[in-house]
């Protein structure tokens, strides 16, 4: 193995792994902004929660390659606008999300609930400063999970030419060389890794009532 | 040429690499992987679910499959394998051989978490009525636990066609073909048509498992499940785990 690859390709590889960091990072966010209504909207609503979750189920099964390319045919942007990325991924992030903000909103307990009603918590205001709060542990668990497989799913936009960590894959299969497919792989891993201990330290700094269980 | 052109073409649809055999390919090679998975992954995780054993170590690892990119690991799995491999077979035993570690994961988890969500009071009621273990596993557990080892069977087989189209990079036939050709040739009708088929592909066999889950499982058990109190944590993570794949 060839370690000499790395030195030579090592402003090629950075680019490729801020690309990656950003085509991850931007779906997460916006995709969590998207889903807290909508899965508030699940929660509260009976036929709305059948009608979202059942959505979120189908767009979750369409592959990401596929909607790679059928999105621009829908929304008429180029096929190597990363966009195109940002948009699959934040719909993947929603579907996810919806299901795990509801499940969380219904994790809150009952008398938590009726007594912030008691104090006079209303509407929005009881959302954000009670039930949300409450929610956090279950809506950090499925941001984990969406975090860390969306780092893998971006990697598939390698085959139609948009550049991050993946491409070292296309690199390493087209020059037949194994030390950019390994270092992808790792720095793959590297990334969700992270992501993903970041995630916990924010679930543990905004639950500072539950210090002592943190959700595995 | 539009993708409406493409679809409608009736030289696509003829031919050795016309749309029907290329559909077959793909739910031959989707099938293949998942009848080799399930004959490992349901034995493994009745096995854990019935002694509790294990656990740990497959959660864990399920977790640490879930950061490594299929499609690095394809290539990968596909340079190192290559070399050893003569014919047209080298295309598809280390494809096959990804698309069934991929598929393990969910199947391992929804059977085993099936069988530990076993309600315990018909676990104690068949005891009560003199079942032996063997009995209460085969007509209460395994039962019970047809709801999560079906949507484990749901998450393995979209993780499958997903990667299996992937696999067209490496030289696999199937739908994901006229993905790849046609990034190669510029033909941008030929990969959304491709990529049209492979997402209608993916709506249908998810339509049939739902088929699949309302046929099987037993109404009573349907029922029970629909009127117990959620338990919000449980459901989110059985979701998640069964749920989540690289697309």
């Amino acid at each position: 193995m060839n370690l000499d690859w790395i030195w030579a390709n090592l402003p090629q590889i950075w680019t490729l792994f801020v690309n990656h960091i950003w085509l991850t990072l931007i779906p997460t966010i916006i995709g969590l902004i998207i889903a807290i209504p909508l899965g508030w909207w699940a929660h509260r609503s009976r036929r709305g929660g059948v009608v979202i979750v059942g959505a979120a189920g189908l767009l979750y099964t369409i592959p990401s390659l596929a909607l790679f390319i059928l999105l621009p045919a829908i929304l008429g942007t180029r096929i190597l606008d990363p966009l195109n990325v940002i948009i699959a991924l934040t719909i993947y992030t929603v579907a996810l999300l919806v299901r795990v903000v509801s499940d969380g909103l219904g994790s809150v307990p009952h008398e938590t609930v009726a007594a912030a009603e008691a104090m006079g918590y209303r509407g929005w205001q009881r959302l954000l400063l009670v039930e949300l709060p409450v929610a956090v542990p279950v809506i950090i668990a499925g941001l984990r999970v969406a975090v860390v497989s969306n780092v893998s799913i971006v990697t598939m936009a390698a085959l139609i030419g948009i550049p991050q960590l993946g491409t070292l894959f296309t690199q390493g299969f087209q020059l037949r060389l194994f030390v950019p497919l390994i270092l992808g792989i790792a720095l793959c891993v590297l990334l969700a890794v992270v992501f993903d201990q970041l995630l916990i330290q924010i679930g543990r700094i905004t639950t500072p009532w539950r210090r002592k269980d943190v959700p595995a | 040429m539009t993708l409406l052109e493409w679809l409608t073409d009736p030289a696509n649809w003829t031919g050795p690499g016309g749309i029907p055999v290329q559909i077959a390919y793909q739910l031959f090679y989707t099938f293949l992987s998942l009848a080799i998975a399930s004959v490992i992954a349901i034995p493994l995780g009745i096995f854990i679910g019935f002694t509790g054993k294990g656990e740990a170590i497959v959660a864990g690892s399920a977790n640490a499959l879930r950061a490594l990119p299929t499609l690095g690991l394809l290539i990968l799995l596909f340079l190192v394998l290559a070399p050893w491999i003569a014919g047209q077979l080298v295309f598809v035993v280390p494809t096959i051989i990804v698309l069934v570690l991929l598929a393990i994961p969910p199947i391992l988890t929804g059977t085993y978490t099936g069988i530990q969500s076993a309600d315990e009071a018909a676990v104690d009621a068949a005891r009560g009525m003199g079942y032996t273990r063997t009995q209460i596993l085969w007509r209460v557990q395994m039962p019970c636990a047809l709801p999560l080892l079906i949507s484990g069977l749901r998450g393995s087989t979209l993780q499958v066609v997903s990667t299996a189209t992937v696999a067209a990079y490496v030289g696999l036939q199937g739908l994901g073909r006229y993905i790849i050709d046609g990034r190669a040739q510029a033909d941008f009708a030929q990969m959304a048509g491709g990529a049209l088929l492979v997402a209608l592909l993916a709506l249908a066999l998810e339509l049939l498992f739902s088929i699949l889950g309302r046929v099987l499982v037993s109404p009573g058990l349907r029922r029970t499940t629909r009127r117990r109190r959620p338990q919000p944590t449980d459901t989110a993570t059985a979701a998640l785990t069964t749920l989540t794949a690289a697309r």
